[in-house]
């Protein structure tokens, strides 16, 4: 892995004239040059890598079966479908938008993988045709928001609804379960010559497929473009609709392959399958230091942030806290994540409110 | 449809009157539609099976209903002034527990007691989402999102395995939501009551419309003199109290509370107040419709029962609906604007 790639984080500044300079209330010069100076010591990324070393600490602390091969086995198994959600998603907050359907593109992919199992269709073109429909379900998000103008928040909480409605209607109250082993066998037997279960190395090998579009490519910068101002990328000559659109088709996409590996990994194909998990997702993301707003993030933060979480979680589970109460963390190190840094971070934040809404561009 | 009202900004008081009579009347219509998709529903349904429209089913459907509409009114109010509370379901859990617990911990407790403390775990919860999000300026999407978790988590953490069964509540606690005046649940009444007084606090209260002038342009609603903060504090604090009062009401209705309840509700009750017109983005929208939405999501759930079609389809319908609301809200706003647009221009010259 290349960090540089990574770490270029910031987006293109706004564009001159921002709301800023017509505001008295706002800070001097050189109030700001100490928070320029601050925020550039403490980075986003430096706090995720203590966060990671004091769970690491926490987690040899409580067991020391917590760096064992089979454990971090263990690690990747829990929340590898979680982590790889988490890439597609920090692709399209950065770009100003949300997509609370993936979860649920999950679910769908699970059910029409069991249906069509006991319907005697090849496993291979199962996976393929599957896929297929992930993308289009995606494509379904891409053309609601981006042709009818709708925002998304609302679209997918609608195609959220919709595809966990269409996943029972595929399975209703069946359980699949008599999947070939060789396929189940990725819920049991870590990747060849490693420790790491498949949909770790899945996650990865996608880290750092989409942390290389994100930050060095004209596609994945024009997604900051986008983020920052969505009618000054337009006028830049960004076809934001199009750019859009690819991301909630990919987004899709990964939502399938993530059903996959999750009904391989249970062993199961049942329809509420991975219901809930968007909003683990979502936590993650921003806890890698992504901004709601858009316009702002790093790859390189939400892989610190995903190994936070799985291993923070992990933990956990080795002191016997209660499995299903292990949200309460998420939930604290969402909330820290975005009052931490409130010091250095409030201006910019007010500034980032002002002539922007609260919530990704409303129509 | 915040843009609609940023048009009114820009023209003269005669026409802002009339413009403002135009645009009521559009949302007063978009408020008759969603009444008017009900009664389509509810007669093709009992046309095909006469059983759904009897005094048992009505009961159903008004006593499902009347905790998401509930929910609804704090969620609007949230809503209209561009922020979401995604924390109700687990509010309204957490409250739903530890209130009913009081019959068994304590004996002979009056239900007011409980009430009393259902609604103070709430405006607890509420405080504290009131309180980042106001003070601490972070969105309110990322808070309560994260406050769901949390108050969850605390749940399930206090409630361990254990569970309240219906037979440690006192009848008189049950009889809230099973005793009717025919058809309609008295608690029906007294939650339509309530509604009634918060679309008239909404509608006639000058803080009440400083919800809608900070959902419609958040800046301008801070330059001209409303306390954002404040406000937005308040939504939140009202919203939690609610979410706290209906965890109770949902204690009563369903007699058997584990650290599961209420889990999902906040994504039922966001749909419920799209559904019934509320824009997502603020500025738009009343406490009226979204309890119809409420109890429109209510019926279709129930009349899907009674057809016999399988409770799977659920789901699916709720989720289209809610995709056709928002679509249709969309174009309402888009030809509203260019009708408002044109008439200020015709004005003008």
């Amino acid at each position: 892995m290349q960090p540089d790639a990574f770490t270029v984080s910031r987006g293109p500044e706004p564009p001159t004239g921002s709301p800023q300079a017509e505001n008295g209330s706002l800070p001097t010069e050189q109030v700001r040059s100490v928070i320029e100076l601050v925020r550039l010591l403490v980075r986003w990324e430096t706090a995720l890598v203590i966060a990671l070393a004091a769970t690491i600490a926490f987690g040899v602390g409580v067991s020391s079966q917590f760096l064992t091969g089979s454990n971090i086995f263990n690690i990747g198994l829990a929340n590898g479908e979680v982590a790889i959600m988490t890439l597609p998603m920090t692709l399209i907050i950065i770009a100003g938008e949300i997509d609370l359907s993936i979860a649920s593109t999950l679910g769908l992919s699970s059910s029409l993988l069991g249906y069509l199992w006991l319907h005697g269709w090849p496993m291979p073109a199962i996976i393929v045709f599957v896929l297929f429909i992930g993308v289009v379900l995606g494509a379904v998000n891409g053309l609601l928001v981006t042709r009818l103008g709708l925002p998304s928040l609302a679209v997918t909480i609608g195609t959220m609804t919709l595809y966990a409605g269409m996943a029972e209607i595929v399975l209703g109250s069946t359980i699949v379960s008599n999947f070939p082993a060789r396929y189940t066998n990725i819920g049991v037997n870590p990747f060849p010559h490693t420790v790491l279960s498949y949909s770790a190395v899945a996650f990865l090998v996608l880290a750092v497929i989409f942390g290389a579009v994100m930050h060095a490519t004209p596609f994945g910068r024009s997604l900051f473009a986008i983020g920052w101002n969505k009618e000054a990328a337009q006028y830049a000559g960004i076809r934001v609709k199009r750019v859009k659109t690819i991301l909630y088709m990919v987004s899709g996409l990964i939502g399938a392959l993530a059903g996959v590996l999750y009904t391989f990994r249970l062993s199961t194909a049942e329809f509420d399958n991975g219901s809930g998990l968007v909003l683990s997702v979502i936590a993650v993301v921003l806890m890698g230091g992504v901004s709601i707003f858009g316009g702002k993030g790093t790859l390189f933060g939400v892989f610190l942030a995903v190994i936070v979480f799985c291993s923070l979680q992990n933990a956990l589970l080795l002191t016997n806290f209660p499995e299903d109460a292990t949200g309460i963390v998420t939930g604290g190190l969402l909330l820290g994540s975005v009052l931490l840094p409130n010091g250095g971070d409030l201006i910019r934040r007010v500034r980032a409110h002002k002539g922007r809404g609260r919530f990704p561009s409303a129509p | 449809m915040s843009a609609a009202s940023e048009v009114m900004e820009d023209i003269g008081p005669d026409e802002a009157s009339s413009s403002r009579r135009l645009a009521d009347l559009v949302f007063k219509l978009r408020e008759f539609g969603i009444i008017a998709v009900l009664l389509i529903f509810v007669g093709v349904t009992a046309a095909i099976q006469p059983r759904f429209v009897d005094s048992q089913n009505i009961k159903f459907i008004f006593t499902n209903a009347t905790i998401y509409a509930l929910l609804a009114l704090g969620e609007t109010m949230v809503v209209v002034a561009r922020n979401i509370d995604l924390s109700v379901g687990s509010v309204l859990g957490l409250s739903a527990y530890l209130s009913s617990d009081l019959f068994t911990r304590t004996h002979g407790i009056p239900i007011v007691g409980v009430f009393a403390a259902g609604l103070g775990i709430g405006l607890a919860c509420g405080v504290i989402n009131g309180a980042i999000v106001a003070v601490g300026r972070v969105p309110s999407l990322v808070v309560t999102l994260a406050t769901l978790y949390v108050i969850r988590g605390f749940d399930i953490i206090v409630v361990g395995g254990g569970m309240v069964v219906a037979n440690s509540l006192p009848n008189s606690f049950l009889a809230i939501t099973s005793s009717s005046f025919g058809p309609v649940p008295y608690l029906a009444i007294v939650v339509a009551a309530v509604i009634g007084l918060g679309a008239y606090y909404l509608r006639s209260f000058r803080s009440g419309r400083e919800l809608y002038a900070m959902g419609s342009n958040p800046e301008a609603a801070r330059l001209a003199g409303i306390p954002t903060g404040k406000r937005v504090f308040t939504a939140f604090v009202v919203s939690g109290g609610i979410a706290g009062i209906a965890g109770v009401l949902w204690a009563s209705n369903y007699g058997t509370i584990d650290s599961t309840a209420g889990t999902g509700y906040e994504l039922q009750v966001v749909a419920a107040v799209v559904v019934g017109g509320v824009a997502i983005f603020g500025g738009s929208g009343t406490v009226v419709g979204a309890a119809f939405g409420a109890l429109l999501l209510a019926t279709i759930n129930q009349a899907l029962y009674v057809l016999g079609i399988s409770s799977f389809w659920d789901e699916a319908i709720a989720g289209l609906l809610l995709i056709a609301a928002i679509s249709l809200d969309h174009g309402i706003a888009v030809s509203l604007t260019s009708a408002l647009r044109k008439r200020s221009l015709e004005h003008a010259t």
